[in-house]
């Protein structure tokens, strides 16, 4: 055998080229195996608790975060305003398409480094006083650039329990070199490609329309990447408009993205995306928006902010009432609904 | 800009749209000459009927009566399996082979300006048939060599794409700016003007690139708007001017 293998001429796969990126939250797939095998329960237990227990329980400083959404659309605010008000440090944020998530969790000082594929930016609204601030003054480090598609495939990769997967974008550019990706010649057609290491975020919050007690969620619209990134989280908090029965999830299994055995906590927050958009229910809300936008150009503002909106509040429907509680929830529902005009103070010029 | 770059959307094609102003000319070309134009969002929105200008491109705007709700390893495997004709972007600088930047002005650990990094950008640039850039037109933006290079256009010159292992015939095709049009020259992949925009002159666009532009014999004028896209960006599709400014 041994000697059959010395005659055959085994080729090796040949590295190209490889990304100078900081590769975090990388894992040997046995590894991920046996966090999942022993640290998720294929148990159907209660998982309901306050958002407060969960954020305690699972987060810790220092830890690389994952928020689900999409920077300001379905995006887990409960979760984002507790870990505010616990003072966690340190952590490193994905920045997949960050936008509201990540500028303010940048301006209350809980994230120092990012790996960005987008952040510092608020999309139609312009660039993020906050983010770009932190980043041009060296008080937020940028540990390593990609894309996109590059990020969901680092969740893909580990939500299919694979070191990497391959893929053909960042290839020839600076996002290439900054990023901890290699690429390699493809053994079965000879040319270059990328291979994207695999992604698993120590915790990672997602907000979905309704869930169980157990952790069955429900998302409607697009699912963006969070079908993927529930499987790659390490530890995974679902923050839900609603708890539902376990026989509501039942009936419309097909609507399922996330199983109970991928979930380590559930929290009820009703307007939990609140100022971010809720697809189907609640539309983002621009007067909010501009308010932080314009706030947190400086430093005194973002303690403005904070004090108003984040530090004192208990719960987050103490938070609701402060933003305009109900009234204002109507509102952004006919905005969703296209019932009444978008106004969007940040435009103004 | 917005009504040059909509021309440009064929009927019956798909587009791959990046924030802002390329999501206002899709919506543009669906509402004039291309009806059944499929717009993708990086998000999962595919072929919205998008009714009101999406301040993201996840947004809900960017389901709404759409054909498929879908999720961002849907929409960009679509990409790299090769069903998406344009990939429409924006940039900060450009350079003569049309990379694009829009990462950081300034070195990169210390960068004078962070701008958002690649998001969907790299991603379409890389995937798509023929990416289409919509971007001002200054010296500054227009530039011999990128401060960063975020979004590959034909990297190097001919054949550096497919070298570097990005998929065959793709690459930039349009550039749109306030000045005139350009394209890409066969031959050495550099950038060349394509039309000048009614009273913009010859010394206007010489002045306003950072680059030897390709500049052919005969230049054409751009065709001028219509009363009737002028009228529907104005009035229908960004009546509080919020992206039109």
């Amino acid at each position: 055998m041994l000697l059959q293998r010395r005659l055959r001429r085994v080729p090796s796969l040949k590295v190209l080229d490889e990304g100078q990126g900081e590769l975090h939250a990388w894992m040997d797939p046995d590894d991920a195996r046996a966090w999942m095998t022993e640290k998720k329960s294929r148990q159907l237990n209660d998982k309901v608790v306050p958002i407060r227990e969960a954020v305690t329980r699972f987060t810790y400083d220092g830890g690389y975060l994952a928020m689900g959404g999409f920077g300001h659309i379905r995006v887990s605010m409960a979760g984002i305003y507790e870990m505010i008000r616990q003072k966690r440090r340190n952590l490193v944020i994905a920045g997949k398409t960050a936008v509201h998530d990540v500028d303010i969790l940048i301006a209350s000082d809980v994230v120092d480094r990012v790996e960005c594929a987008y952040a510092f930016g608020h999309e139609l609204r312009g660039l993020s006083p906050a983010g770009r601030r932190a980043v041009e003054g060296g008080k937020v480090k940028v540990v390593a650039e990609l894309s996109n598609a590059a990020f969901q495939w680092r969740f893909k990769a580990a939500a299919m329990g694979l070191p990497w997967l391959p893929a053909r974008v960042m290839m020839g550019t600076d996002t290439f070199r900054y990023s901890s990706a290699k690429i390699v010649e493809d053994p079965y057609t000879r040319n270059p490609i990328c291979l994207i290491p695999a992604c698993y975020p120590d915790f990672a919050f997602i907000h979905v329309h309704r869930c169980d007690k157990y952790g069955n969620a429900q998302i409607d619209g697009a699912v963006i990447e969070d079908r993927e990134l529930a499987m790659a989280a390490k530890r995974l908090i679902i923050t839900t408009e609603k708890i539902v029965s376990e026989e509501e999830i039942r009936v419309a299994p097909d609507r399922t993205v996330i199983p109970f055995f991928m979930v380590d906590a559930v929290c009820e927050v009703p307007y939990g995306s609140h100022p971010g958009n809720m697809p189907l229910l609640y539309y983002s809300d621009e007067e909010h928006m501009a308010e932080w936008l314009s706030l947190s150009r400086t430093e005194e503002g973002v303690k403005t902010y904070l004090e108003k909106y984040v530090y004192p509040v208990e719960g987050f429907d103490e938070y609701i009432t402060l933003v305009g509680g109900e009234k204002k929830m109507e509102y952004l529902r006919k905005l969703e609904r296209l019932e009444v005009p978008l106004s969007a103070p940040w435009a103004k010029r | 800009m917005a009504c040059t770059a909509s021309r440009l959307l064929d009927d019956g094609k798909s587009v791959f749209v990046g924030t802002g102003l390329p999501i206002i000319v899709s919506m543009l070309a669906q509402r004039t000459h291309a009806p059944n134009l499929l717009v993708v969002f990086e998000a999962g929105g595919v072929g919205p009927r998008i009714p009101a200008i999406p301040i993201s491109v996840g947004d809900s705007r960017t389901i709404y009566r759409a054909v498929m709700a879908a999720s961002m390893d849907y929409v960009m495997s679509c990409a790299q399996l090769g069903h998406i004709d344009y990939g429409f972007l924006g940039a900060a600088q450009i350079d003569a082979y049309g990379n694009l930047n829009t990462t950081c002005i300034g070195p990169h650990d210390h960068p004078k300006t962070r701008l958002p990094g690649s998001g969907g950008a790299n991603d379409l640039g890389s995937l798509c048939h023929r990416t289409i850039v919509l971007m001002r037109q200054d010296t500054r933006k227009f530039v011999e060599k990128l401060d960063f290079l975020t979004t590959p256009g034909y990297l190097t010159g001919p054949g550096a794409r497919e070298k570097a292992g990005l998929p065959r015939n793709t690459g930039p095709h349009k550039v749109i700016t306030q000045l005139g049009v350009m394209g890409f020259d066969e031959e050495t992949k550099r950038m060349k003007l394509v039309s000048i925009h009614p009273g913009v002159t010859m010394k206007d666009i010489v002045d306003n690139t950072g680059f030897k532009l390709i500049i052919p014999d005969y230049v054409p004028t751009t065709e001028a708007p219509s009363c009737e896209e002028l009228r529907l960006l104005r009035e229908e599709l960004d009546p509080n001017k919020i992206v039109l400014g």
